[in-house]
């Protein structure tokens, strides 16, 4: 026994003497995970001529390299789309590849400089976007968005495009990121409850709270949330402070301003959602679960309201009972001093294509995107996932679920004085990490809203004082 | 035969050496540099900062909190799974009173034995989604068994509660590790001359007298590297966490292998998360160096 132990030391000595050993020797590896500056050079892509039917300048029997994420929308959708393309460039070679972890799978490719044509950067392993940009991995996006439409005789790709998708994809001006599915945050509730009941969605924060104590008198919880995902009630409360203050509350947020956070609106906001804390209006439990959990209770009847983006249908399908009729209504106006009429929500565009800036056929990746916002790309795609597209007017005439059909209207009637925010999309870590830590406090009832908005601001102040994340400034 | 030997011994040798050194030895050389640069990993770009990520590491909160909880587990792991390893492998191997003549563990012990081991046959996800359903503080097992004997005060909402995150996770580590112990013990135990237990039993030394006076001193050398081992299981965390809870609530449950993972593939801070690393990998070598230094004592000669 005493000889095995020996041996054990030897090993932990002679490990630690490794150790040390290996920091000079660090050098001599050091190409194989930091990449290689010289691989991957811009040149040799592949261009051809360009003509009005080919206004980008594809070369026509070049290979087209994609790789798909393989989530809620699966790849049919996408496969589709290369179906398009593969009929106006019958030679090209169109090399299809769906993926789970877009990260694991593509990390190493970028740093090589050998990356894709085409990338649908999605999902939990997506790839940082504002790390791609900063990094300069991403293609400018403007000539994709001045070509002329695929099918909508006389206008350009960006004036086919529901307002705010250039906006969701552009870092200081410049854009980047084709963000493809048009999605509404709101307050879902089941119409066919609310019908049951005799209740009415309320327009004013008053009366929301007059309907939750109406709601928990007949023994239903009215609020749940996402619990272990707490961002998703950063959601409406924001939302509330925008329309009772106006865009520049979602704008400030975005550029990082001192006090963007304990601004008058937000401190409004976040003292009106801390009367469902207090008055114990949500479900018991809540902080504690996941947000299928969560998103079940809800369908099965035990909480009234939920806040989430519209793909909320699509992700329930498999536990929505029968005649559950989802639907999504704005958050309510804190009262008639609003900004912004109650009909206002956010929409906003998401599901990130890009093309890589070492793209060999960069151009073809373009050409790819033209043809999925043409009017037959966008249709073909909310028909088949049951999603809208960011192609303005593609969903006309495609039966909806009934949930889709509400984010629709609810958008229709929104219109103009629909609103966005992109902090999260600049800054990933301020939304998942901090402002998220800051919601499962405040809506637990562990902190005050004055305490809340300070935990935000003091997460937004670490990102401004950080060097190490590229700052982005928005004035649109 | 002799002059032979080398030959057959470097052609068992070098090939696992070699692929331990290029999958192993390499990437954590390669990590030493790495940390030295601001690299962003999306780009062959990046410059040498020097020390300027370990300053960073020194003023991070989130890290520092990480490391508090690493502490706590590196204390209350290895103390709770040895003990309660030590005493579940005493009642399997020599705890009955049954028999006259021979030393053997309670009624059911082979019963025993595989449900203690059963969760080392789980992987550590499974683990994890397992014991997040339990806690599930609607429907899961744990609350559910509480209200139905009428302890409602004592169900909590467990995951999402910062108060009791921490220790939540912490009773799944032990759960999930203790039967390993229980079979490392166990067997330690068999090596144990019987007439020594006898003789205890003769003189009526009670179960905890014979566990403490006996058995401990018996197995110091079981036990020390079992400390070895959980110590290292402690300094990481990384995979039941991250399914468990992902840190949260508040950071509550957070672990550095959870912040050197968010640092790298969300932030893509690649330098700064290999800089992480690399004081994890002297933690950890200096823990071991020091428990294995601490725990060393006069070894017992059997027979």
């Amino acid at each position: 026994m005493a000889q095995s132990d020996l041996t054990r030391r030897t090993v932990l000595r002679r490990a630690a003497a490794a150790g040390v050993l290996a920091g000079p020797a660090a050098g001599l590896l050091s190409s194989c995970a930091l990449g290689d500056d010289t691989s991957g050079d811009t040149s040799g892509k592949y261009e051809g001529t360009k003509s009005d039917k080919n206004p980008l300048g594809v070369k026509e029997d070049a290979p087209l390299d994609i790789v798909i994420f393989n989530g809620g929308f699966g790849e049919d959708y996408a496969k589709a789309h290369q179906a398009m393309y593969k009929e106006t460039y019958p030679k090209a070679e169109v090399k299809h590849s769906a993926v789970v972890e877009i990260n694991k799978e593509l990390q190493p490719r970028f740093v090589d400089g050998t990356p894709p044509d085409f990338v649908n950067n999605s999902g939990a392993g997506q790839i940082d976007l504002g790390g791609l940009v900063a990094q300069g991995a991403l293609a400018d996006l403007t000539p994709l968005l001045d070509a002329p439409s695929l099918d909508v005789p006389g206008k350009k790709v960006r004036e086919t495009l529901l307002p705010g998708t250039v906006e969701s994809g552009s870092f200081d001006g410049k854009t980047y990121v084709l963000n493809y599915a048009y999605t509404v945050y709101g307050i879902w509730y089941s119409n066919k409850l609310f019908t049951d009941k005799g209740w009415e969605y309320a327009k004013t924060w008053d009366e929301h709270i007059a309907l939750c104590k109406k709601i928990k008198a007949a023994g239903i919880a009215p609020w749940t949330y996402q619990g272990k995902h707490p961002r998703y009630m950063s959601w409406p409360v924001i939302s509330t402070a925008v329309k009772f203050g106006g865009p520049q509350v979602a704008m400030a947020i975005d550029n990082l301003e001192p006090g963007a956070w304990t601004s008058d609106a937000m401190k409004a906001a976040a003292e009106a959602w801390y009367q469902i804390v207090k008055d114990k209006y949500i479900l018991e439990g809540s902080p504690g679960l996941d947000h299928k959990q969560s998103q079940t209770e809800w369908c099965k009847g035990n909480a009234a309201f939920i806040s989430c983006g519209s793909w909320l249908e699509s992700e329930q399908k498999a536990v929505t009972p029968e005649g559950f009729n989802m639907a999504v209504a704005p958050t309510p106006s804190l009262g008639s001093g609003d900004k912004l009429p109650f009909a206002a929500i956010r929409g906003t565009a998401g599901e990130p294509f890009v093309v890589p800036a070492k793209a060999k056929n960069e151009r073809g990746g373009m050409e790819l995107m033209r043809h999925m916002l043409s009017m037959k790309g966008g249709k073909d795609f909310t028909g088949k996932v049951s999603s809208l597209s960011v192609v303005s007017g593609a969903a006309d005439g495609v039966t909806l679920p009934f949930g889709l059909t509400s984010a629709v209207k609810a958008l229709a009637d929104s219109g103009s004085n629909g609103f966005n925010w992109v902090y999260n999309v600049y800054y990933r870590k301020l939304e998942r990490e901090l402002v998220d830590a800051a919601c499962g406090e405040f809506f637990s009832g562990r902190t005050t809203p004055a305490e809340f908005l300070a935990a935000c601001q003091k997460g937004a102040d670490l990102i401004a004082a950080d060097t190490t994340f590229k700052k982005y400034k928005r004035s649109a | 035969m002799r002059h032979g030997k080398y030959p057959l011994l470097l052609a068992f040798l070098l090939p696992p050496l070699a692929l331990y050194g290029y999958f192993v030895v390499s990437p954590y050389a390669q990590s030493f540099l790495i940390a030295m640069t601001n690299w962003q990993g999306l780009s062959p770009a990046y410059e040498f900062v020097g020390f300027d990520n370990f300053k960073r590491m020194m003023g991070d909160e989130y890290v520092w909190n990480a490391l508090l909880n690493n502490l706590w587990l590196l204390v209350l792991l290895p103390l709770l799974t040895i003990a309660l390893g030590l005493f579940l492998a005493t009642m399997l191997n020599v705890g009955g009173r049954g028999g006259r003549s021979t030393v053997t563990g309670v009624r059911g012990s082979g019963l025993y034995k595989v449900i203690y081991f059963a969760p080392q046959m789980l992987s550590v996800s499974i683990v994890g989604v397992l014991w997040a359903e339990v806690y599930n503080p609607r429907s899961g097992l744990l609350n559910s068994a509480l209200r139905a004997l009428g302890l409602d005060g004592l169900a909590k909402i467990w995951l999402g509660d910062p108060a009791y995150a921490f220790w939540a996770v912490l009773a799944v580590m032990v759960w999930a590790n203790v039967g390993f112990y229980v079979v490392l013990f166990g067997a330690a135990m068999q090596s144990v001359p019987r007439d020594i237990y006898e003789a205890a039993a003769l003189d009526g030394a009670s179960r905890l007298t014979t566990l403490v006076r006996i058995t401990v001193p018996l197995l110091w050398d079981t036990i020390q590297v079992a400390w070895v081992y959980l110590a290292i299981l402690a300094l990481d965390g990384f995979a039941l966490i991250h399914v468990m809870t992902r840190g949260g609530p508040n950071f509550s449950t957070d672990v550095v292998g959870l912040r050197l993972y968010t640092e790298a593939f969300g932030d893509y801070k690649w330098g700064y998360a290999s800089a992480i690393g690399v004081v994890m990998f002297f933690v950890t070598l200096s823990v071991t160096v020091l428990s294995l230094r601490l725990t060393r004592r006069e070894r017992i000669e059997l027979s």
